[in-house]
């Protein structure tokens, strides 16, 4: 139980620190993004009402008439109420709408990717691990090019592949915009549209994270099997299955747990490249969108938006770690 | 006699007995290739550009297969894409070094000092340490980008490399602090250590002379991690339009290629060699990298090799009886 | 009563690692084990007493290979079974169930991960497959109670336990087929000396009762004087002396033997004097 307490107040310390973070860089770092958000608000002779003005200073700052202290509360007040601010580039929408928007595709085509990703990984790490000093030990170093090759590099060759060349699958987009205009609908040749659209951006995803967690889990596997108990499980005649899954493999699956949350960090900076060059509608390519478009409030939020995504994975996981290892339960 | 290493008693004293005996590493194939491999990237980055045609050229004719007068064809915009390539390899060597130098002295500051005072200095620095591990880098690093690069006063080097540089080591190096710390705090309960602290040395001291020195293959370890991270992070940066503009990496390479629609074209010579330098970079890192654990971790590559052995004594003859303990 | 019935013949048994160059970790060792008898196994750390008992169970690590010799197991029943020409689900079937094995440092031969109750349940699904749950847990539960430890243990993991309590439960989980041969290499060594007296004890007891072999593997040779029928004295790979344990310690004939014998102090007399006074009467160490 003090394990997961403990974890929760984490999370929500770093929560917290995410948001200050959102609140302190405008503000600290060199520049003057208020004058340039409201310079890109105003393009096109637009009249800006004193509502948007004070926004936009709430959330970048340059607001000299109060205290930073002040500011600070009121930045908190507009965040609790869910106030994210209105986009630049995309004026007048709020930018809680672009990203409600944009949030379930990352989550689906993300999240579906990760999983298969890390049950493959170490599936594969389990059997390569077991099976070591026989021929399978020739996948290590293929595996390890693998996980070196950068995602978005994978994409564009994958997309040079099976798109230009063969025309076999779609470049970009996650669904048909021709033959859908009016946007999602629930038919079931959507959702083949769909799942068509998502194939090579999650294939980047899978190839290019699977090597990580196949070769952390190969490691353990061989360390694991080294332990006493691996060979009192052998000497009680247990078949060879049991002792790999429930012996080896359930021991050596602990530390990629443990380090999961530092390997979310590179999924979610190769998703994000990943959706941007299949000009997937996800939130990757919404804050590419912000920065490239230098829309400070779009960028902000989406920031705040997915770290919180990674916290929620981050608790996720913490969960399953403490099911599967009873010794943290009793630690803490 | 060293190899009494597998025998099941004995192998903690012929370890210690083997460690002392061995300062270099043992020159497995992992541990060559990516020598090699490193030490060739690093030979094309600091030479090649001194051999190639002008990067900066744009004289040339657009889009060129390769050919005689262009190993790598040329780009949309008329660029030897060769010379791009090594001076982007350059390029990106530079990022990779200086961020991962930058993110290992922050790790060092944060692990080291972590794990050797342990109590409510541990605690804060974790806390930071662990902050900083859950937030997501990427995206960190484009919202610092975004802010630092669009400022009147740093001029020149609001979009240099070095910055893109300094900005990665700043955001990147928690996760190497984490590991510092787990093997300072064991260092930490070593009888020498103990002596050190008895004798009435200063712990910056103790530090530096006792602790240091054995988290080498460590630090090693851990800078190559920083240099692939900083290396990929920097191209996908520079693939995004965040890289650095006044200098060529091998990211900037690939943005232009994405933006000269080189995927469209068909011209695979302008967007695959960027990418696949990039890869053999964290290929060969990675397999040093991979040899270090093996060093670090004896058990990694003594077990594969002992049961290798095994098999093959067994197959030419030498054993009676059916297999053994698998494990 | 007929006299004594061997249970486990081991006939030029030689194993080898095979690093380069090779090392002959067991040379020409024959050993016979009787039924019911307690086998003492003494020598110093690397001499290869526990290479040989893994020999006897087919536990050989990579990378050790038996490179000759016969291991014979003589079944209660009246078979004979030859150990080293088992392999696959042969041996499995063997395992456990015929010769069983305490290791040692029983730190870490329980998987740290699921309950004792299912690391005992393992032994059953994979041996007598079929057994209702109700039997497995009765079955659980009276073995640990043979060994002295609260049945409702079971439902706890062993870093819950401590160090005498997961020795007991080895022990426990050994005993759960009712093999005929126990192999124990140095099981009391990590623990101090109170439960140490105490695991032994129990091992008698059970031994006792149940009337399974034991080759009891260490290098305490006083402890073994004090407990087993017969001795033998390994060094270097090869047996040096063999005899009960009232000969070995009145009459050893081999230097070895000698020199193991003398090298453990004693409470009282001259033997020790030195650990004691600071001065030796004696010319050895």
């Amino acid at each position: 139980m003090k394990f997961w307490i403990r974890r929760i107040v984490f999370y929500l310390v770093t929560l917290w620190a995410a948001i200050s973070l959102n609140f302190l860089l405008p503000r600290i770092l060199p520049g003057d993004p208020v004058a340039i958000m409201l310079g890109k608000l105003r393009r096109g002779g637009r009249q800006l009402s004193q509502e948007t003005v004070d926004a936009v200073t709430a959330l970048l700052g340059g607001d000299k008439g109060s205290s930073l202290w002040e500011q600070y509360l009121a930045y908190w007040g507009r965040m609790l109420n869910g106030d994210l601010g209105v986009s630049s580039t995309r004026y007048p929408t709020p930018v809680g709408e672009l990203i409600g928007q944009a949030l379930p595709w990352t989550v689906t085509l993300v999240g579906a990717a990760t999983i298969i990703s890390f049950v493959l990984g170490i599936i594969g790490g389990a059997w390569v691990g077991w099976f070591r000093g026989t021929w399978v030990d020739q996948f290590v170093p293929v595996t390890t090019f693998l996980q070196s090759v950068p995602y978005f590099w994978l994409a564009l060759v994958l997309v040079a592949v099976f798109s230009v060349q063969l025309g076999m699958l779609p470049i970009i987009g996650a669904y048909d915009v021709f033959e859908y205009p009016a946007g999602p609908e629930w038919r079931p040749a959507f959702f083949g549209s769909v799942f068509v659209h998502a194939l090579l951006p999650a294939a980047t995803i899978v190839i290019s994270s699977v090597g990580g967690w196949l070769l952390g889990m190969r490691n353990m596997m061989v360390q694991t099997m080294a332990e006493d108990y691996v060979l009192t499980a052998e000497a009680k005649g247990l078949r060879p299955s049991r002792i790999r899954s429930a012996y080896a493999a359930r021991n050596a699956s602990i530390p990629s747990l443990a380090g999961f949350g530092i390997a979310l960090g590179f999924v979610v900076a190769g998703s994000i490249v990943t959706e941007q060059v299949f000009s997937y509608p996800g939130i990757g390519k919404l804050m590419i969108q912000a920065v490239q478009g230098l829309d400070y409030a779009l960028m902000q939020g989406v920031f705040l938006v997915i770290t919180l995504t990674v916290l929620a994975a981050n608790f996720l996981i913490d969960l399953l770690y403490g099911f599967i290892d009873p010794r943290v339960r009793r630690n803490g | 006699m060293a190899d009494l290493l597998t025998a099941p008693a004995d192998t903690t004293h012929a370890l210690a007995v083997s460690r002392a005996r061995r300062t270099l590493p043992p020159l497995s194939g992992k541990l060559i290739t990516g020598i090699v491999m490193i030490a060739a990237i690093v030979l094309f980055g600091l030479v090649g550009p001194l051999l190639t045609l002008d990067p900066r050229d744009a004289g040339f004719d657009p889009l060129l297969p390769p050919g005689p007068a262009h190993p790598l064809g040329t780009s949309k915009l008329g660029y030897d894409v060769l010379a791009q390539v090594a001076i982007g390899t350059q390029g990106s060597l530079f990022v990779g070094a200086v961020a991962g130098t930058v993110a290992l002295l922050l790790a060092l500051i944060f692990g080291v000092l972590a794990g050797y005072f342990g109590g409510a200095i541990d605690e804060i620095l974790m806390l930071l340490t662990n902050i900083m591990l859950v937030i997501p880098g990427l995206p960190l690093v484009m919202v610092i980008a975004a802010y630092v690069q669009h400022t009147e006063g740093l001029g020149a080097l609001a979009r240099s490399s070095l910055l893109v540089a300094l900005v990665l080591g700043i955001t990147g190096w928690a996760g190497s602090a984490v590991v510092l710390r787990g093997t300072a705090r064991s260092l930490r309960t070593r009888d020498y250590v103990a002596a050190s602290v008895v004798a009435g040395e200063r712990p910056l001291r103790v530090i530096f002379v006792e602790i240091l020195p054995n988290l080498v293959p460590l630090l090693a370890a851990q800078l190559i991690f920083g240099v692939i991270f900083a290396v990929l992070g920097e191209a996908g940066l520079s693939y995004l339009g965040l890289g650095p503009t006044g200098s060529i990496t091998l990211g900037t390479v690939l943005n232009d290629a994405q933006t000269g629609q080189a995927v469209g074209s068909g011209a695979w010579w302008w967007f695959v060699p960027p990418g696949a330098i990039i890869a053999l970079i964290g290929t060969g890192l990675s397999l040093i990298n991979f040899a270090i654990d093996e060093i670090v971790n004896p058990k990694l590559r003594l077990a594969p090799a002992a049961a290798r052995r095994q098999r093959r004594a067994r197959r030419s003859g030498r054993g009676i009886g059916g297999e053994e303990a698998i494990a | 009563m007929s006299g004594p019935e061997a249970v486990l013949t081991a006939r030029n048994v030689s194993i080898e690692y095979e690093v380069d160059p090779p090392v002959r970790a067991v040379r020409d060792v024959s050993l016979t084990l009787n039924r019911g008898e307690i086998l003492g196994l003494a020598g110093e750390s690397g001499c290869g007493k526990t290479t040989l008992a893994y020999g006897l169970n087919r536990l050989l690590k990579a990378p050790a290979l038996m490179t000759s010799g016969s291991v014979t197991f003589h079944d209660r029943s009246g078979s004979d079974i030859d150990v080293t020409g088992l392999d696959g689900e042969g041996l499995r079937a063997f395992r456990w169930d015929k010769i069983s094995m305490v290791f040692q440092g029983a730190m870490n031969s329980l998987n740290p991960v699921i309950d004792v109750r299912a690391q005992i349940f393992d032994i059953f699904d994979t041996h007598r497959r079929g057994m209702p749950r109700r039997d497995k847990q009765a079955r659980a539960e009276e073995l640990l109670t043979l060994v002295g430890v609260d049945p409702a243990r079971l439902s706890s993991f062993p870093h819950e336990l401590s160090g005498g309590m997961r020795q007991r439960m080895m022990i426990a989980m050994a005993l759960a087929l009712d093999p005929q041969v126990m192999i124990m290499d140095e099981p009391t060594t990590a623990l101090d000396v109170v439960v140490q007296r105490g695991i032994i004890r129990e091992i008698m007891r059970l031994r006792e009762r149940l009337g399974f072999a034991v080759i009891f593997i260490t290098h305490d040779l006083p402890m073994l004087i004090e407990i087993s029928d017969r001795i033998a004295v390994m060094l270097q790979g090869e047996i040096v002396e063999e005899g009960t344990a009232e000969e070995i310690y009145r009459t050893p004939q081999h230097e070895y033997t000698k020199r193991l014998l003398s090298s453990f102090p004693s409470l009282t007399g001259v033997r020790g004097d030195f650990v004691r006074t600071g001065v030796s009467q004696e010319g050895l160490r």
